[in-house]
């Protein structure tokens, strides 16, 4: 585990301990490359914005006005809602795939999981209304089910399929919306997200490795002898520590989408809230 | 040039290595993984247990049944009470016995729910049925729970593989043996087929 003893080294043997070093690395960084590449399989359609109309069915000045209509609801409440339809659910349960389609689209915010995704898939004539977890005790079960047993199953039924999208992301909005005060609220604390591109992580990782190899590096070449304490090595530690957690955590909350030309998720996820109907 | 600065840097690099090697046998990754499984399984437990606590509610909307749809009411509240006596504790979760009792307890209780759901479905045979307003919010409160149980399962089974696979592999395996010696989490399955569909209330309403 430890590879070759730390003895002292003839000079002529370095370049082979150096080698050897080297390979160890290379496989320890491969394993790490293959261990986060795996596990991702299933494609799903493009958020391309509030409306995403993958199956072709809701009319241009519909789209304009849903898209209106859901931006006003985050400004107001930051709750992100998506009104999504796809042209095939590719096999699955429509619960399962607007679970999937949820977590792709990681609708809502990181921290308060409050997005909402009005699925419909016309040609499996299936609804479905997806709650994130920090919805669901506003957007129940029952109240899902009977938004979409009043308000959208009636017109799917008599073939409206675009006034059913409309009359159900109505009533989901309406139930969104805050009253005035607490929007207000919302509001006064919102600031805009500045974003850094360098994660933390790598800021820490940069300044122990200069602690551990150039301090040393810079030490020797002065004419200091450096010894390999147990601080170096618990600096080290450290670091190793840093590198393989962080490896794992999605980085940062892009925020949803305040004012800028694209739009994305929050990093928001569901599990499983909501309901789903047939016509 | 000196031997003793090469001796020095042979040294650090020799450090630097192991202790890199070392965080890449799974010193670090081995726990995270069987944390995150640990943290699924609490919620598999979770939906498992508020679906348990939803059949008080059927209890409400069968009390104008007749005496046979009380005879399986009987039969479900039996089957939740089972369910819930068992737990798998976090420790547990490479007992494959344990697991499957939880299972089958857990499968049983969807049967019986599933027969009752049956005879609920067909609501225009019992009118005294249509007058509970609070019918249609029952019916999708389940069918919403089992979907989180499904949801929640999938969670853990894929918590279980990733831990699983982190312990099998090369370099993480290294650890988990030594350090660890970490066994294989069991994933959860289904035992009676098609016991994961949900118990249906689908009524005509």
């Amino acid at each position: 585990m430890l590879g070759p003893a730390g003895h002292p080294a003839p000079p002529r043997r370095f370049g082979i301990v150096s080698l050897a070093l080297l390979v160890m690395w290379g496989l320890v960084m491969a394993g790490l490359l293959l261990f986060s590449a795996s596990l991702r399989a299933q494609t799903f359609p493009q958020l391309t914005g509030r409306v995403v109309d993958g199956a072709q069915i809701i009319p241009a000045d519909e789209a304009a006005r849903l898209d209106q209509k859901l931006t006003a609801l985050e400004q107001q409440t930051h709750r992100q809602l998506v009104v999504a339809t796809v042209a095939s659910l590719e096999g699955y349960d429509v619960s399962d795939y607007a679970n999937r389609l949820f977590r792709n689209w990681q609708l809502g915010d990181k921290e308060r999981n409050d997005g909402v995704l009005l699925l419909v898939a016309p040609s499996d004539r299936k609804v479905r209304i997806e709650v994130g977890y920090g919805m669901e005790g506003i957007v129940t079960d029952g109240l899902s089910s009977i938004i979409i047993q009043q308000e959208i199953l009636p017109q799917f039924k008599a073939g409206n399929i675009p006034g059913g999208i409309e009359a159900g992301t109505d009533a989901l909005i309406k139930q969104l919306t805050l009253p005035p005060d607490e929007a207000a609220k919302i509001a006064a604390t919102a600031k805009p997200k500045k974003q850094q591109g360098v994660p933390l992580g790598l800021i820490i990782w940069l300044l122990f490795f200069g602690f551990a190899f150039v301090l040393p590096m810079i030490r020797r070449v002065r004419g200091k002898t450096y010894q390999s304490s147990g601080l170096g090595q618990i600096v080290l530690w450290s670091v190793l520590n840093g590198m393989t957690s962080g490896r794992g955590g999605g980085g940062g909350d892009w925020g949803g989408g305040g004012g800028g030309g694209g739009f994305s998720g929050g990093g928001g996820s569901s599990g499983g809230g909501g309901a789903s109907g047939g016509w | 040039m000196s031997s003793a600065r090469f001796r020095n840097v042979a040294r650090s690099l020799l450090v630097g290595t192991a202790a890199l090697s070392l965080a890449g046998c799974g010193i670090n990754s081995v726990p995270t993984a069987e944390e995150k499984a640990k943290a699924k399984w609490a919620d598999v437990q979770a939906t498992f247990q508020e679906r348990a606590n939803l059949i008080p509610n059927l209890a409400s909307v069968a009390k104008g049944a007749a005496d046979q749809e009380k005879g399986i009411l009987v039969g479900v509240v039996e089957a939740r009470a089972k369910a819930t006596s068992i737990q798998v504790a976090p420790g547990d979760l490479s007992d494959p016995a344990k697991m499957k009792a939880f299972q089958e307890a857990q499968n049983q209780l969807s049967t019986s729910m599933a027969g009752f759901g049956r005879l609920l479905a067909n609501v225009e045979a019992y009118p005294e049925l249509k007058s509970i307003t609070n019918y249609q919010m029952l019916q999708s409160q389940l069918e919403g729970q089992e979907n989180r149980i499904r949801v929640a399962i999938r969670d853990y089974n894929g918590a279980v593989q990733d831990y699983n696979t982190t312990i099998r592999t090369f370099p993480d395996a290294i650890g988990a043996k030594v350090f660890y010696g970490a066994k294989e989490l069991v994933p959860y399955q289904s035992v009676t087929p098609g016991a994961e569909v949900a118990p249906s209330l689908q009524g005509k309403l």
